[in-house]
């Protein structure tokens, strides 16, 4: 019988007593279908049970086992270990704090979103026959993936992607929500404004949402409404 | 206690989020290159200047330096130069259209415009500046 083929994980490791950071090295057997979350639970239960890996539905629909692998965010369980060469890096997400390993403390994703007026309507539900592309930001998992991936969210005051992208649909159909306090929030120098078109949070993100579209979508319906009123105050001011 | 995870991490960590390659797509390398090519330009702007203040030390002195800058070393930073001015610009103007919400599905396709233009831009210059 063959050996089975293995690959070196050097895993991020800080606890919260003030431990690391360090990278640990554990070694593992690879399957054409082992992902990195399997890989990582594999080290756990046989080489170190103090590695917090934080993970629930194991089929990419909670969002939690969101983290860097060779430095691009993905979702552990869905992302394959075979072809990502040896070793492999892993670490937790970017921008936000780390509460033990690869566990980051979420409320810098849940903290950004809850003021945008997080949409919790269903797919099932449906959407109003009138708009004008049906891109359901309820597809979001609130993962922390595109906060990670963002070139200038380590900035804590900056809303994020994800927050942006449920602003945006809260204004494309509010349902009940009151768009001119969503427009406020998101119309600020650390709003959509900040977003530097880097478009990483579309390629990262695990659900298909496209908060860098949704951002700028965003500017537009900013800029609509800032245009009129700024031309008008030109021409009032022009007048002698 | 908590700390920020490795690289690309929170608040004066925001240089090193831009300057950590791994994983990172087109749009970041467009991102990162606009600003070191706009921090470029205004280094230049700056050193410009102090060239141009030769001048004051007359006629022999500024011939001296055209002498120096016609150095094939000078003419490929004056290459360089002009790929950073085009870049800046046409990806800047990609970033202004996309940024106002126009054009936002083909945002790809400007970068790739923005690209072609930019080498095309750079090579008339090349020929021109060491062969002209």
């Amino acid at each position: 019988m063959s050996t089975p083929r293995t690959v070196l994980l050097k895993v991020f490791r800080s606890t919260p007593a003030g431990h690391g950071p360090r990278y640990d090295e554990f070694r593992v057997p690879v399957g054409p279908r082992t992902t990195v979350l399997d890989a990582l639970l594999a080290a756990r239960r046989d080489q170190d049970p103090s590695l917090a890996v934080r993970h629930s539905c194991l089929h990419g629909s909670c969002g939690t086992c969101g983290m860097r692998v060779n430095g691009r965010e993905v979702l552990a369980c869905l992302t394959r270990l075979d072809g990502l060469g040896d070793p492999v890096v892993v670490e937790p997400l970017a921008g936000l704090s780390v509460m033990g390993d690869l566990v980051v403390d979420m409320e810098g994703v849940y903290g950004r979103v809850e003021p945008a007026g997080r949409p919790l309507v269903r797919a099932s539900e449906g959407a109003r026959p009138e708009l004008e592309e049906l891109e359901r930001f309820e597809d979001c998992l609130e993962c922390g993936l595109c906060l990670s991936a963002c070139p200038v969210a380590g900035d804590p005051r900056f809303l994020g992607p994800a927050a942006l992208a449920a602003a945006e649909r809260v204004l494309e159909e509010p349902r009940g929500a009151d768009p001119k306090a969503v427009l406020g929030l998101v119309d600020d120098a650390h709003g959509a404004w900040r977003c530097h078109a880097a478009f990483e949070c579309s390629a990262v993100c695990p659900a298909g949402v496209d908060p860098g579209g949704a951002i700028m979508r965003l500017r537009r319906r900013l800029l609509a409404d800032r245009l009129p009123r700024l031309v008008g105050r030109y021409h009032r001011e022009a007048r002698p | 206690m908590t700390r920020t995870g490795p690289e690309r991490g929170t608040g004066g960590r925001q240089a090193s989020r831009w300057l950590d390659p791994r994983g990172r797509h087109l749009g970041t390398w467009a991102f990162l290159a606009n600003r070191l090519t706009g921090l470029g330009l205004v280094a230049y702007l700056y050193l410009h200047l102090v060239i141009l203040s030769t001048l004051l030390r007359g006629p022999e002195a500024w011939d001296g330096l055209v002498r120096l800058f016609r150095n094939p070393v000078f003419l490929a930073f004056d290459v360089l130069l002009v790929l950073g001015l085009a870049f800046h610009g046409f990806n800047g103007l990609r970033v202004a259209l996309v940024g106002s919400g126009l054009l936002v599905d083909r945002h790809k396709a400007l970068l790739a415009a923005a690209g072609i233009l930019v080498g095309l831009v750079s090579l008339v210059a090349a020929v021109r500046i060491f062969f002209g």
